[in-house]
């Protein structure tokens, strides 16, 4: 068998592009999304917790470990070099998707939050010393703030956060006030999984790069909603999740400009991150092994591969448009609920309604709604910091993917009169 | 909505929305907090207790309906109990919202027989509870923060 016809085998038959967008089509390929929960039809709107997988992600996971599982880039065997190919074939795949300028530059991680960890570990311990800054966001995710605070506590560095307004929109100007000889370091949420606002990025990063500030983004929620240009951006680093993305959990991937990465210290030692190893040297291998170590979730590469094959068949501004109609819907009915107070009003947003209701905890209201068969997130949503900017404990997030509807919208506002009628 | 009405009925529902005993104890000699770091649910449990008997207790903070309704609860069922009385209490109300009460255990609890419902919810078991790990921590004289998680 030839390598030419591996991949054939490795990949699926690529489905025909949908010229309009279709979202009873989409929906069939979740079967997961046809069940009854509490005797209701589900309405999944958990999606920026994690987005349900279309069937050619499974089959996909599926046939390699039935017909291919191996270890990669050690076996001289048949099977072992198919599935290098498809792991390999999968980082290309990414490096398409967000137009990274080599394969070389996309390494394969467990999650955005090990790849935010991972820079802040091997770059964040090199570049930044005592009385440096770095600067985040009023937003971010524990994620984003969790790794960089231990980074600065081990450093005796200072973090900085820029301020947001009520809308949910990072102020600008305060951030470029923020910025400065001593900043090493910018992180920022792309995305806020909360407020849904999408931050004006490209400025940011232009402001940074005028100091000779890196800057990494978290695009996890990003993604699955907008179309992502690392070139375009000209970003240093970026993070996303797999399993946020119509692939599957524990795989995600960190995108860093080469000569960055090259500069970088490994992060974990072991197996496949090293050229040569003596007891007395270790030669570390090339970029993107070098931040490798240990046998990888291939099966979540190649899964995640597949749901990258499976977004590329739609026209990105078709979903765009159908996600952004089906949050404006969101918003109106939401909004003519008297009892309900969007949190998150930026005009730029992408996604998510969060809200909260009057004299009713959020928790109470996703109880209700589950019984309803509505699934929604309750809670602070990993962002304590920004629940306090806000006044509140927790909200009430529901968050789209392409295969929601209006007619989900519409359940959601009747579970939330639902909720009013038990509250009265 | 039979399933939701186990859960939230009326007495909870009232509790919830006007708690009693919902007010600090400035002399208190004995206080925790708690808090439920997934939803972020937070209350302070203030006790007086003279020897061995809870003279006075009450609570403050934020949470939902059951946490909030058992905190209110709760402080009802307690004053002029002993130590001993309290922890036997918080055994019977445990095992009923975590459905492994006994036949006859619901009715030993007067009022709080209400939060039966919570054994079918099993993640809100953490709402119906915290008041009272909170109140556990109290009479221990704990200072940290007390956590369901």
């Amino acid at each position: 068998m030839t390598t030419a016809s591996h991949a054939l085998t490795n990949s699926l038959p690529p489905v025909a592009p949908q010229s309009t967008f279709d979202v009873e089509r989409v929906r069939r390929e979740f079967a997961i999304l046809h069940q009854k929960v509490n005797g209701k039809p589900l309405v999944y709107l958990d999606n920026a917790a994690t987005s349900q997988k279309p069937e050619s992600v499974l089959r996909t996971i599926d046939k390699y470990y039935r017909e291919y599982n191996s270890n990669i880039h050690r076996g001289v065997h048949y099977l072992s070099e198919r599935a290098t190919q498809a792991y390999e074939q999968a980082r290309q795949a990414v490096q398409r998707f967000f137009n990274a300028g080599d394969p070389s530059e996309v390494i394969f991680v467990r999650g955005t939050t090990e790849a935010i960890n991972l820079v802040a570990q091997t770059y964040g311990r090199k570049h930044v010393g005592a009385g440096d800054e770095i600067v985040i966001s009023a937003m971010e995710h524990h994620s984003g703030i969790v790794p960089w605070q231990m980074l600065c506590q081990e450093k005796g560095a200072k973090l900085r956060v820029a301020p947001i307004n009520d809308r949910g929109e990072i102020l600008l100007e305060d951030f470029e006030k923020l910025l400065g000889p001593k900043t090493k370091f910018v992180s920022l949420v792309h995305v806020s999984n909360v407020l849904g606002t999408i931050n004006p990025v490209r400025e940011m990063i232009a402001m940074a790069h005028r100091h000779g500030i890196p800057v990494m983004l978290d695009g996890a929620q990003a993604v699955p909603h907008v179309k992502v240009d690392v070139r375009a951006l000209d970003v240093d680093f970026y993070a996303f999740s797999s399993h946020k993305l119509y692939g599957p959990t524990g795989e995600g991937v960190l995108y860093g400009k080469a000569k960055l990465l090259e500069a970088m210290p490994p992060y974990q030692g072991g197996g496949d991150m090293i050229s040569s190893v003596t007891f007395e040297k270790t030669t570390y291998n090339k970029l993107p092994h070098r931040f490798e170590a240990g046998t990888p979730n291939i099966a979540g590469a190649i899964g995640l591969g597949a749901a990258i094959q499976y977004l590329n068949q739609f026209d990105w501004e078709q979903v765009e448009a159908h996600e952004r109609d089906v949050l404006n819907y969101a918003t109106e009915r939401l909004l003519s609920i008297p009892a309900v107070r969007l949190i998150g009003t930026a005009r730029e947003k992408t996604a998510v309604a969060s809200f909260v209701m009057e004299n009713i905890h959020p928790h109470d209201v996703g109880t209700i709604l589950d019984q309803e068969g509505i699934a929604i997130r309750t809670g602070h949503h990993c962002a304590q910091p920004l629940m306090q900017r806000f006044g509140i404990p927790a909200t009430a997030r529901a968050s789209f993917a392409l295969y929601n509807t209006r007619t989900d919208v519409d359940a959601l506002v009747a579970g939330l009169q639902k909720v009013l009628e038990v509250f009265q | 909505m039979s399933d939701l009405r186990d859960l939230y009925q009326e007495i909870i529902l009232e509790h919830s929305k006007q708690p009693r005993n919902y007010r600090a104890i400035p002399a208190a000699n004995h206080k925790a907090e708690g808090y439920n770091p997934l939803c972020g649910d937070h209350f302070t449990v203030y006790l007086t207790l003279e020897g061995d008997t809870i003279r006075d207790v009450s609570f403050e903070g934020s949470g939902c309906a059951i946490s909030k309704a058992s905190a209110s609860m709760m402080t009802q069922a307690l004053k002029g109990k002993s130590r001993a009385d309290a922890e036997e209490l918080f055994e019977k109300f445990h095992k009923l919202v975590t459905g492994h009460a006994e036949s006859n255990g619901a009715e030993s609890l007067g009022k709080l027989a209400a939060f039966s419902g919570v054994s079918e919810f099993p993640v809100r078991v953490k709402c119906a509870t915290l008041a009272w790990h909170t109140l556990q921590a109290a009479l221990k004289g704990e200072q940290e923060a007390v956590s369901t998680e």
